[in-house]
């Protein structure tokens, strides 16, 4: 059973967030403070963070890097900024990901199962991704369409490494560029966006609206892998 | 203004009212005044002040003549005395009153004796006024009381007529306002009998003083005129505030009952007489005065010296208190008889004329003129006086044009070059065409040279003439009487053309310097007058005002608090940079000008004028001529201050322009608040209200739902809970563009995927809408900020979601247009409502009133500032084939920043 802790001021929201996750079966600890929600961390060893940025004693992105020091478990920030710059500076922090308030249910409760899964899954690769008719062998660098085999480049390979690393999370777009082209091209945003659409024509059913890459406008990008799909 | 005789004038009353305003914040000004020197002036101020402060007034001695009277010193014991101010002044040290030190004391009242005294202007330190009634008028400002002496021969209107009785013309003068508007003046009167009887006991002045002043002065019918002067003079004001308080005197009196005179003066030497004659005609019967001169064709051949004697007349008549204009017309006494009846005049004053001899006899004088058209109205002809009395203030002129010795050479050659013509044409010509030669060279000589030179040529041609060809030739000799008068005729032919070619070329200059002003005003007010801006205002001014002056000049405007900035705007040519902001500030303060070439702190560099509004100053023009001299000149002077006038016309039409714009603005804000409120009561209490209600439903104990129920009203919860969501953060959104908050955070985006994320965003609202996206596989990506690009396209579908009915057909397609690209969101719904598109962008406006379809009309209005702010534009149109278009353009390239 999984221990999920709670960073967050309002009681109204801690209630319904811990209604919501004891009814997955998920333990839930609170704390209303951002100092209670760092000793709780160290105390009981959570297996994920749900953190509010608006604390009353201090920011909560203290709270993230204060976490991030001693333990790697993932931290989803939840809060009424919504503001990309605010949600680029919780994920630089060290969040793994970022609801904007008012969540809806749904949404909120895929993060959390994508969150999970990733620490469940600890370094390990997923062995297949699967699109709606396209599947890729990140291993062995393959992929098969529904007409035979698709050619990626190695680039494009890359791409999808690095968001198969956080998959169902927000990679950011500096992120991103850092991990699959290196530090040189870090600023090349016009690149990474043709990248993108071809990588979504290549894989996507219907690359207008697409189901797998998602773009966090202003942030970056998502990929979402079966399970994550929020029901719709 | 016509305004019926019962009425009171409307601008009287306000004037009035604001006199009031004013009087109450300055200080009190009493005069003690009196006929002549000795009569106890001083003495019974300083009683009166004794008296005062033993009734706890707050009242200091801040500066008192002495005189060296035993009496008067006595008096100043016991009286708190300012310490006097040494100024020195050609190796000596005068004691003169310490303006700064008696506005830092700020007493109640302070005494300053001899009103009209003028200070040291090149003493040290230098004065900041000229003369000491400024001094006391500023104390005045500042709200401190002031008691003050003074003569009647002082008074700027008596100034001639006191000149006439004693024969000594006063230097010292103020101007009759003080006079006019001191709260109180007390008549100190004194017996001549009396008066003499001190001054022989040496009461008056220090023994060895006497002899000179008296003898000239102190004659018993000079102080028996100068104390009838003066009871006249206090009598009349005691008489008019007499009437002022009693009501309003100018409105007590029908309005045609009332007397307005129009003084008429040519720039002569009887003009300034003749407006003091005016003043004083206007005080006895309590008229209305205007002085005019009357520019006529004859008058363009005036030197410059009378015409700068013609500024300073119309000044003059304006510090009395008349209305002065400048006409121009073919005839004096048309123009004045034509003007007289448009202003209701009921007398006109007019001096005799100066010609005399044949010229009166030619023609009618401007006075005569009058009297014979003027019908129905009181004509006064002022008789000449001698005016060998010492005429004051040297009007600062050019130096008079340095006399051309060289034309007077070339004036010579033209006669020797025709006395050269005429002896080779000797033997074969008669005389008389040899005279005909030397009227040639005399014309030339008055084309070429001058009157001055060509006058010599007539008078050498005579000679040359007469010593050369007349026998007996080479002797000035003349054996026949007839060449008498072909010598005469000669002569006066050639001074007469002389004359005339002088008179063409006097009258070409001043025009073309005439001219030549009217335009440089012209270019400046037009250039003003299509110019929004203070900033570039600025500059125009300077620089205009630095070209037309030769010199270097700068405007400056006061911040938030009223104190006055240094200019802060580029540099531009001309522009004055040593600007001494603490004289500007005065200038500012007390709407006067300073500075060089006027009475206060003549000795800056720099002159300041005031940039007088109708309602206030508004800030100050400083000018630093090259040519100090020039600027002294009073036609330069009035053409300066007819620039500042202009400038600050124009930065007043600025000025109202923005606030105009403020209100505006202001009023809109204002409406806007009122109907956010209203719309936001509305559109936020509908969703909360089906949120309540399912909610308690759900929450009901009593109630039995079945499982489709409950879910039916969880669906609705949430349905309505985005939909406030949604409403809130387009709120906030623009919200934040109006407070100036959001910067665009640009990147390279594609259109694909701004599209694809706002339809993902809207997933499940289309219901049975089909909708189509046809973007082009070649088209390039924008430079946007795509979470706010994204809100655009999600309100337009949202909107065309819920302003059509289901099935309705939505697309977004898109194109390259220039440098942007273009984006249609359409539907084939029922179209656009009625009236103008364009107001469907703007803020809580709905398409249909009193269509129920959420959101509180913000959405148009957010996506009209998100494409603006990208430097975008869009519209709605009615979509061909049917339905609504709104379209809108991105940028394809970085924006300059």
């Amino acid at each position: 059973m999984f221990l999920v802790l709670i960073v967050e001021d309002d009681a109204g929201i801690r209630g319904v967030l811990a209604t919501l996750l004891t009814s997955q079966e998920y333990r839930v600890v609170a704390a209303e403070s951002a100092a209670r929600g760092v000793i709780e961390a160290r105390n009981h060893r959570p297996d994920l963070v749900i953190v509010d940025l608006g604390l009353p004693d201090c920011d909560g992105l203290s709270v993230i890097g204060e976490i991030r020091r001693h333990s790697p478990v993932p931290i989803l920030v939840l809060s009424a900024r919504t503001a990309e710059t605010d949600k680029i500076a919780a994920l630089d922090a060290g969040a793994d990901d970022y609801v904007s308030k008012p969540f809806s249910t749904p949404e909120l409760m895929a993060r959390v199962r994508a969150a999970l899964r990733r620490k469940a899954r600890g370094g390990e690769r997923l062995p297949l991704l699967r699109f709606a008719e396209v599947h890729v062998d990140l291993e062995a660098r393959t992929a098969q369409g529904p007409g035979g085999p698709l050619h990626l480049t190695p680039l494009e390979f890359r791409v999808l490494d690095c968001l198969e690393r956080h998959a169902g999370m927000i990679v950011t777009q500096a992120q991103l560029l850092r991990e699959a082209w290196g530090p040189e091209r870090a600023g090349d945003s016009r690149g990474l966006r043709s990248y993108i659409k071809t990588l979504r024509q290549k894989l996507e059913p219907d690359p207008r609206q697409p189901r797998y890459l998602i773009t966090e406008p202003g942030v970056g990008y998502r990929l979402l892998v079966e399970e994550d799909w929020r029901p719709s | 203004m016509s305004a019926p005789g019962e009425r009171p004038d409307p601008d009287a009353l306000l004037a009035g009212v604001q006199r009031a305003q004013a009087r109450a914040r300055r200080g009190r000004l009493r005069v003690f005044f009196g006929a002549s020197a000795g009569v106890g002036k001083t003495y019974s101020m300083l009683e009166a002040a004794r008296a005062a402060r033993a009734g706890g007034t707050d009242i200091v001695a801040g500066y008192v003549e002495p005189h060296g009277r035993v009496e008067t010193e006595r008096l100043l014991e016991g009286l708190e005395q300012l310490p006097t101010l040494e100024v020195r002044y050609r190796g000596i040290t005068r004691h003169e009153f310490d303006l700064d030190a008696a506005l830092v004391r700020a007493p109640g009242i302070v005494l300053v004796d001899e009103l009209a005294h003028t200070n040291i202007a090149e003493g040290e330190p230098r004065p900041r006024h000229a003369k000491r009634w400024q001094d006391v008028e500023e104390l005045l400002d500042a709200g401190i009381g002031v008691w003050t002496t003074l003569n009647v021969q002082h008074l700027e209107s008596l100034n001639d007529v006191v000149a006439g009785i004693t024969g000594i013309r006063q230097q010292e003068t103020i101007p009759d306002r003080i006079f006019d508007e001191a709260d109180e003046v007390e008549l100190i009167d004194l017996p001549p009998d009396d008066l003499l009887a001190r001054l022989k006991a040496g009461k008056v002045y220090a023994s060895e003083q006497v002899g000179t002043a008296s003898e000239r002065f102190f004659r018993k019918p000079n102080l028996l005129a100068l104390r009838e002067l003066a009871l006249r003079r206090t009598a009349d004001r005691v008489d008019a505030a007499a009437q002022e308080f009693a009501g309003d005197a100018h409105s007590s009196k029908p309005w045609l009952a009332r007397d307005r005179f129009l003084i008429a003066v040519a720039p002569d030497d009887q003009a300034e007489r003749l407006v003091r004659v005016g003043k004083r005609f206007a005080d006895a019967l309590d008229a209305e005065w205007l002085v005019v001169s009357v520019e006529t064709p004859a008058e363009l051949k005036l030197s410059e010296s009378e015409r700068n004697r013609r500024i300073d007349v119309l000044r003059l008549a304006e510090s009395l208190g008349a209305a002065t204009v400048t006409l121009g017309g073919p005839s004096a006494a048309e123009v004045l008889i034509e003007y007289a009846r448009l202003r209701n005049v009921t007398r006109i004053v007019v001096g005799e004329a100066k010609r005399g001899g044949i010229r009166a006899w030619l023609r009618r004088s401007t006075a005569t003129e009058l009297v014979r058209r003027g019908a129905g109205f009181d004509i006064s002809v002022i008789a000449r006086r001698d005016t060998r009395l010492p005429r004051r203030r040297a009007v600062p002129t050019s130096s008079p044009a340095a006399v051309r010795w060289d034309r007077y050479g070339a004036a010579l050659l033209i006669s020797a070059i025709c006395t050269g013509v005429a002896a080779l044409m000797y033997p074969y010509f008669e005389l008389t065409n040899l005279v005909m030669v030397y009227l040639l060279g005399a014309t030339v000589a008055a084309a070429r040279l001058g009157r001055g030179p060509a006058s010599l040529t007539a008078v050498a041609n005579v000679a040359a003439f007469d010593f050369c060809f007349v026998p007996p030739r080479f002797t000035f000799a003349v054996s026949e009487a007839q060449y008498v008068v072909t010598f005469a005729v000669m002569l006066v032919m050639a001074l007469v053309i002389a004359n005339l070619v002088a008179n063409v070329r006097a009258q070409t200059r001043v025009a073309a310097a005439r001219e030549r002003r009217t335009s440089l005003l012209y270019a400046m007010s037009r250039e003003l007058a299509a110019t929004p801006g203070f900033g570039k205002l600025a500059r125009i001014a300077v620089k205009h005002v630095a070209e037309t002056f030769a010199s270097r000049a700068v405007v400056l405007m006061p911040d938030g608090g009223g104190h006055l900035r240094h200019w802060d705007g580029e540099p531009v040519a001309g522009l004055l940079q040593s600007a001494d902001l603490s004289v500007a500030q005065w200038v500012f303060d007390h709407g006067r000008p300073a500075g060089f070439g006027t009475d206060t702190l003549p000795a800056a560099p720099a002159q300041y004028l005031p940039l007088t509004g109708t309602r206030r100053t508004l800030g100050v023009l400083a000018v630093r001529p090259t040519h100090r001299r020039r600027l002294l000149l009073p036609e330069q002077r009035h053409l300066l201050e007819t620039f500042a006038g202009q400038i600050a016309l124009a930065i007043e039409r600025a000025q109202l322009a923005e606030e105009a714009e403020r209100a505006r603005i202001a009023m809109e804000a204002e409406s806007m608040r009122s109907t956010l409120l209203a719309s936001i009561s509305h559109d936020l209490r509908t969703p909360l209200a089906v949120i309540a209600g399912a909610s308690s439903a759900l929450n009901d104990p009593t109630l039995t739902l079945d499982p489709a129920a409950r879910s039916q009203l969880a669906r609705s919860i949430d349905g309505k809970a985005q939909e406030m969501s949604e409403l809130i953060s387009n709120l906030l959104d623009l919200m934040r563009f109006e407070a100036g908050e959001v910067r665009l955070r640009c990147d390279w985006e594609t259109l694909d995927d701004l599209v694809g994320t706002a339809l993902a965003r809207l997933d499940g609202r289309f219901g049975d809408r089909p909708t189509d996206v046809l973007l082009p596989s070649d088209l390039p990506p924008v430079y946007v900020d795509a979470p706010l690009v994204i809100q655009v396209l999600v309100n337009l579908l949202d909107n065309a979601i819920k302003h059509t009915p289901p099935a309705t057909r939505i697309e977004v397609c898109a194109g390259v247009d220039g440098e942007a690209v273009r984006v249609a969101v359409d539907d084939n719904g029922p179209g656009l409502p009625p009236g103008d598109p364009e107001e469907l962008f703007a803020k809580f406006k709905r398409g249909r009133e009193e269509s129920n379809a959420g959101g509180a009309g913000l959405g148009l209005a957010i996506c009209r500032a998100v494409v603006n702010a990208h430097g975008g534009q869009i519209t709605a149109t009615p979509r061909p084939g049917g339905g609504a278009r709104f379209l809108f353009t991105l940028p394809t390239r970085k924006a300059a920043p």
